[in-house]
């Protein structure tokens, strides 16, 4: 992949960067706005409150849960998206990424009617006694929901571009197939893995208009801090404003992680290891 | 690159730009057309904007429509949302010739930002009522119902006017409401009621009328305890003073009133 970077040639025409500055300031201005916005002296009294930190609490809870959902059950599809071709694929992928072009509220309506009271599964977890509505559950399943696809786009990417030679060396010593998955797949696109992982943790940090549409908003329960910051907004501009510095701090932490990763040229001497 | 990447960031790119058209609909609206109809237009022409509380959606819809018949060559553009939400965009600059309000407070905030024009006039009046799914699974009759254990009932959060008026309510019946969710707006509360996921919400009167069979109101005495008024006023910075005068008229007389209690609406 990084074959090219060393002769010094970009390719890229000199306009190219003008635009790129504008959309950069574009993506930037928003931000510099919101924090001339901030009303300093009130900074901590406002993002130490019992509700704010409740919701961050909560938030951190919840994205964490779902970022592992996200990991459990992404890593199988990105596998089967990837490795094996099978008839309906390009459906299934279509499907599988349609969360990330859905509006959250839409996913939000979708949730309700599958794991609602009315929903198509809901009505059985009722009578086996599990009561998703209105539960801190609900609010990890919109996360998990809308932050999925992240997780499969970066792997199954990892996937292709790391090939099956390795895998296929692996198998003809007689490695078995889960072995090869263990100790070469994984291994291999690891930091494609750790950047998905770290984008679902990102957007389910983010996640608001699933949230709201089908869990509800019940401080310590269901309400996360971007429903916090919806409903500080109402009667408390100073503090929406706060919290949403706070929210931004978090995600570019967690962003910036996910960028300090090793080069993807490490991996293979772990696979040997 | 295979296709399914190239189909991948396609579909990151579409995700994108969606999430950010969507955020610009959600904006301002553009400004409205000041395109005058010639030279001897009638006395009543040209367009202005209505920023009203969403509970005033189908009223406001019908009264302009009637008003804009009535005055040929009047246009009015109305824009529903939250009443702090619309006070917030238009103290931002929004264009903005009249402002109704579900609540007294976020036209106070309007007042004290100098940007209304005339005193404020009071316009209709709402109250709380109890709205169950159809089958009423939980039993309901009376607000007391509502703190029994067990039964799921979803309301206002504080910071809104509608979980203002609840608190009141609550306060004064010395009732203590453990509700499963706190939302930020009314449209949310009934939402969760219509859906079957709630057994009991509490919702202005005119939201159980406009949700029609889909929900069951249960008026209760106690709600006299908290009465919500709307106000309405022309903007400071509106370029139309005169239109949106007789646009105001029509709301506070004979055929506003008729449509607003229609609607289950009370008068002031």
């Amino acid at each position: 992949m990084n074959r090219r970077s060393g002769t010094g040639y970009t390719g890229i025409p000199p306009w190219i960067y003008a635009i790129a500055a504008a959309g950069a300031v574009f993506v930037l201005l928003p931000l510099v706005a919101m924090v001339a916005k901030v009303n300093w002296p009130q900074f901590i009294p406002l993002i130490t409150s019992e509700s704010s930190l409740t919701a961050l609490g909560l938030s951190l809870r919840t994205s964490a849960a779902s970022t592992a959902a996200c990991i459990v059950l992404g890593v199988p599809l990105a596998l089967v998206l990837a490795r094996s071709p099978f008839p309906g694929q390009r459906l299934l992928r279509a499907f599988v990424l349609l969360p990330l072009v859905l509006p959250p509220v839409v996913g939000g309506i979708a949730l309700l009617y599958t794991f609602g009271r009315q929903g198509l599964l809901g009505r059985s977890l009722e009578l086996a006694g599990i009561q998703i509505a209105f539960s801190t559950t609900a609010v990890v399943l919109a996360q998990t929901f809308v932050a999925l696809p992240f997780l499969v786009v970066s792997l199954e990417g990892a996937l292709r571009t790391a090939g099956n030679k390795y895998e296929a060396v692996a198998a003809t010593l007689g490695a078995r197939p889960s072995t090869v998955l263990r100790r070469v797949t994984i291994p291999l696109v690891l930091p494609g893995l750790a950047s998905g992982a770290v984008l679902s943790f990102a957007r389910s940090l983010g996640e608001f208009g699933a949230t709201l549409t089908f869990a509800g908003s019940l401080q310590g329960v269901t309400r996360t801090l971007p429903l916090e910051i919806y409903l500080q907004r109402e009667t408390d501009a100073d503090a929406a404003v706060a919290l949403s510095l706070l929210l931004v701090a978090v995600a570019v932490a967690v962003v910036g992680l996910s960028y300090r990763r090793p080069r993807v040229e490490a991996a293979p001497e772990g696979v040997f290891r | 690159m295979s296709t399914p990447r190239k189909l991948a960031t396609a579909l990151l790119v579409a995700g994108v730009l969606t999430a950010a058209l969507a955020g610009c609909a959600s904006g301002a609206p553009g400004a409205t057309g000041t395109a005058s109809t010639g030279g001897e237009t009638p006395k009543l022409s040209r367009t202005i904007t209505v920023f009203a509380a969403a509970s005033l959606k189908s009223t406001f819809t019908q009264l302009a429509s009637d008003f804009e018949a009535k005055h040929p060559g009047t246009k009015i553009t109305l824009n529903f949302a939250g009443s702090s939400d619309l006070v917030t965009q238009i103290t931002q600059g929004a264009p903005a010739d009249v402002f109704a309000s579900a609540d007294a407070e976020n036209m106070d905030k309007l007042t004290d930002a100098k940007l209304t024009h005339g005193a404020p006039a009071n316009f209709a009046t709402n109250v709380l009522e109890i709205a169950v799914p159809p089958s009423n699974p939980a039993s309901i009759s009376t607000f007391a119902d509502l703190a029994r254990p067990g039964v799921k009932v979803v309301v206002c959060a504080p910071q809104v006017p509608c979980g203002t008026a609840t608190e009141t309510v609550e306060n004064a019946t010395g009732t203590t409401l453990a509700p499963v969710s706190e939302e930020s707006s009314v449209t949310d509360v009934l939402g969760k009621v219509t859906s079957g996921e709630a057994d009991a919400g509490l919702v202005y009167v005119t939201d159980v009328k406009t949700a029609g069979d889909k929900v069951k109101g249960i008026p209760f005495a106690e709600s006299d305890q908290a009465v919500n008024t709307y106000p309405i006023a022309a903007v400071g910075t509106s370029k139309n003073k005169e239109l949106a005068a007789a646009f105001i008229a029509t709301v506070t007389g004979s055929e506003g009133k008729k449509v607003l209690s229609d609607a289950g609406f009370g008068t002031p």
